[in-house]
């Protein structure tokens, strides 16, 4: 037998080679919280992340619409399954997670206790939140947990749809009639601020930024990300005439990227606490879903145990 | 492995095979009832974008693995064993086809 200390070290070894921790290998307790706390939550923001756009599923404009969201959707759910099987590989069961959500002990991503109030913030959501996502997932591809990695990678493959179907949706309506093109521009002003949220709060008052990079779950810092962000974003709203809402938005040669205002951090906070314009909405509709599917996983779960008794004896 | 609480169902493990000929690769875990549910959930969650064309679930319970802390002995029969590679042989380089 080892003793901690050596086990210690093989751990630290693996992650200075760029090697992966997989789930039988030894971890301290404390990566190992890290990982459960953040993969859970990601799992919840996927799941979640469902309800502001499945609101918009029975008001496509067209079945083409309809069908594409559907299908997004679709896929945000099987995201949320990757994800929460890749926590249960630490130790931690699905019931466990889903209470943690319910009890509100456990957060998701702030931007989707924001509303979606018209088709054109389906558009922003794809290509704002999801372009968002993307680039912190493309990070994480390459994240020091291996199950997590694996998921991470399977995700991007699908991510980039939803991308391009969002700015699809924006770009039709910024070309469309002056009201579609108000439309569009409305929508970037609601979201732009809450999507720069998305990367978590600025690096010196991040509590978990530097445990994640030195284990290597991060690769870069929440401020890194947000600016490769607008770095991005910026020529894309440019493209279809819209204009990114913050009047101090410059180009800095300097340092080849833009400088902007950095959203409101007191509301940031205000959010995640619970305060958000849809909070409430969100986890009740979480909670009525979970509940009203008890019968059918009590039924699954007699039926099974009626035929199947030799496949649930371990 | 019954389910006592209330976490949907027991843990199985997917494999996918892309196209025949080609191994079955593990593309990650699911939960089910029994094996049909298994593998209608493995279908809808891992092969929305024609990733397989055949699919196995097995229930993750029944997999027995190697331990990593045993990497170095049970490992180790094979590693000194270097003639077991084409390169170990010396060939003089007017031989052709081999």
């Amino acid at each position: 037998m080892k003793s901690e200390k050596e086990l210690e070290e093989i751990f630290e070894k693996k992650l200075a080679n760029n090697e992966f921790i997989e789930p039988k290998d030894w971890m301290p307790e404390k990566y190992r919280h890290h990982l459960i706390r953040q993969i859970s939550q990601h799992a919840h923001s996927e799941v979640v992340g469902m309800l502001p756009e499945g609101n918009w599923i029975t008001r496509a404009p067209s079945l083409r619409a309809k069908l594409v969201l559907l299908a997004k959707v679709q896929d945000e759910g099987g995201h949320g399954l990757y994800l929460y099987s890749a926590a249960e590989t630490l130790g931690i069961s699905r019931d466990e997670m889903i209470e943690a959500l319910h009890a509100g002990k456990a957060k998701y991503s702030s931007i989707f206790n924001y509303p979606t109030l018209t088709w054109a913030d389906i558009g922003a959501i794809g290509w704002l939140v999801d372009g968002a996502a993307i680039m912190n997932q493309v990070m994480l591809q390459r994240t020091s947990y291996g199950p997590y990695s694996r998921a991470m990678i399977r995700i991007c493959k699908e991510e980039s749809f939803h991308q391009r179907q969002g700015y699809e949706i924006m770009m039709r309506l910024a070309l469309g009639t002056p009201e579609q093109k108000q439309m569009a521009q409305d929508a970037l002003n609601r979201w732009w601020y809450p999507t720069l949220m998305m990367f978590g709060p600025p690096d010196d008052q991040s509590p978990n930024t530097a445990d994640a990079v030195k284990w290597r779950i991060k690769r870069e810092t929440n401020d890194q990300l947000r600016q490769k962000f607008v770095n991005q974003t910026v020529p894309q709203a440019e493209f279809i005439g819209l204009k990114v809402p913050d009047p101090n938005l410059k180009w800095n040669e300097a340092k080849k990227g833009y400088d902007f205002t950095p959203p409101d951090w007191n509301e940031f906070w205000r959010v995640i606490k619970g305060d958000g314009p849809c909070n409430k909405e969100r986890l009740a509709a979480r909670i009525k879903a979970h509940e009203e599917g008890k019968w059918v996983r009590e039924a699954a779960a007699a039926y099974a145990q009626k035929h199947n008794k030799e496949m649930l004896v371990s | 492995m019954i389910n006592t609480k209330d976490n949907q169902g027991m843990l199985w493990e997917v494999f996918l095979q892309k196209k025949s000929g080609q191994p079955f690769i593990h593309a990650g875990s699911i939960h089910a009832f029994d094996k049909e549910m298994a593998l209608q959930n493995a279908r809808d969650t891992y092969t929305r974008r024609g990733e397989a064309t055949v699919i196995w679930v097995v229930p993750s319970h029944t997999i027995v693995s190697s331990t990593p802390e045993d990497v170095g002995p049970f490992f180790d029969p094979a590693n000194d064993k270097i003639y077991r590679h084409p390169t170990f042989y010396n060939i003089p380089d007017a031989i052709k086809n081999m």
